[in-house]
């Protein structure tokens, strides 16, 4: 832990990541920076694990493991979302989230 | 020096955020991202979580970016700027940030987190990590560790399936 930084600092800053994130998730159209949203928010969540494990628990490992499977699923969630926007991209040319309204094929 | 630090990693995670979600640039916005991912990563150090902060360098940093601006590449103009949001999607995004922000800081602020005082901190070091990661008794996390290898291994196979190219598919569609 840090001297002179309580526990709060570190949470208030990956509340308000997070929110950041949410609004970014509703406010944007493109589906490329839908995902940027999303790893704004997966990262927040990582932060708030390893905060917790620091402060409150400093004899364990557990926020930090969960910190890297979150990161592992991050990484697949990405790598499957981008592989479906590069093919509704082939289907219908344009990735803005209002012209995908219909999932048929 | 550490305060300091913390006070420059959290602006530096507050501004590139909401850059990330305002720039009307799509490869501007990555850029932004990886600003905060890099600074995310000065925040774990800050903490000691050393082998965290090195991963979060290279998986998000060196491998999600990467891809995310290839298929930026792949999809889109890079000289295109957005179109203004729609005024009620940008309010619904305004008024869900305050509200969600603030009922949850006042949760957190009102309630009091209680230490453990009997507990000493551990060193994070790499012996530890790997032995607790494949360990099967208490504090093993080996079950964890084979679900993500099987999750990686299905999310690949499903991003070569999902993105192939069909036979019969005009080759001038892309």
């Amino acid at each position: 832990m840090i001297q002179g930084i309580s526990i709060y600092h570190f949470l208030i800053v990956s509340t308000l990541m997070f929110f950041i994130g949410i609004a970014g998730f509703i406010i944007r159209q493109n589906l490329i920076t839908i995902l940027l949203s999303v790893e704004l928010i997966l990262n927040s969540v990582v932060i708030n694990f390893l905060v917790f494990n620091r402060y409150l628990y400093p004899d364990q490992l557990q926020g930090h493991f969960f910190a890297l499977f979150i990161i592992g699923v991050a990484a697949a969630e990405a790598s499957v979302a981008i592989a479906l926007i590069i093919n509704i991209y082939r289907r219908i040319h344009n990735i803005e989230s209002d012209n995908v309204n219909e999932m048929k094929y | 020096m550490n305060v300091f630090m913390f006070y420059l990693l959290s602006f530096i995670i507050l501004t590139f955020s909401v850059l990330t979600i305002t720039s009307r640039k799509m490869l501007r916005a990555t850029i932004y991202l990886l600003f905060v991912l890099v600074a995310t990563s000065g925040l774990y150090f800050l903490l000691n979580y050393q082998f965290l902060a090195a991963v979060q360098l290279t998986l998000y940093a060196g491998g999600i970016v990467v891809l995310i601006i290839f298929s930026i590449l792949l999809t889109s103009h890079i000289s295109q700027r957005f179109k203004k949001p729609e005024p009620w999607k940008l309010w619904m995004g305004i008024i869900a940030f305050i509200v969600g922000s603030v009922l949850v800081s006042w949760t957190l602020l009102s309630h009091n987190f209680i230490k453990n005082p009997g507990m000493k901190s551990t060193p994070v070091d790499m012996h530890l990590i790997g032995n607790q990661l494949l360990g099967l008794g208490k504090n093993g996390y080996v079950l964890s560790f084979e679900v993500i290898s099987i999750l990686l291994l299905a999310a690949m196979i499903t991003a070569i399936v999902i993105a192939k190219k069909e036979k019969n598919q005009k080759s001038d569609t892309l």
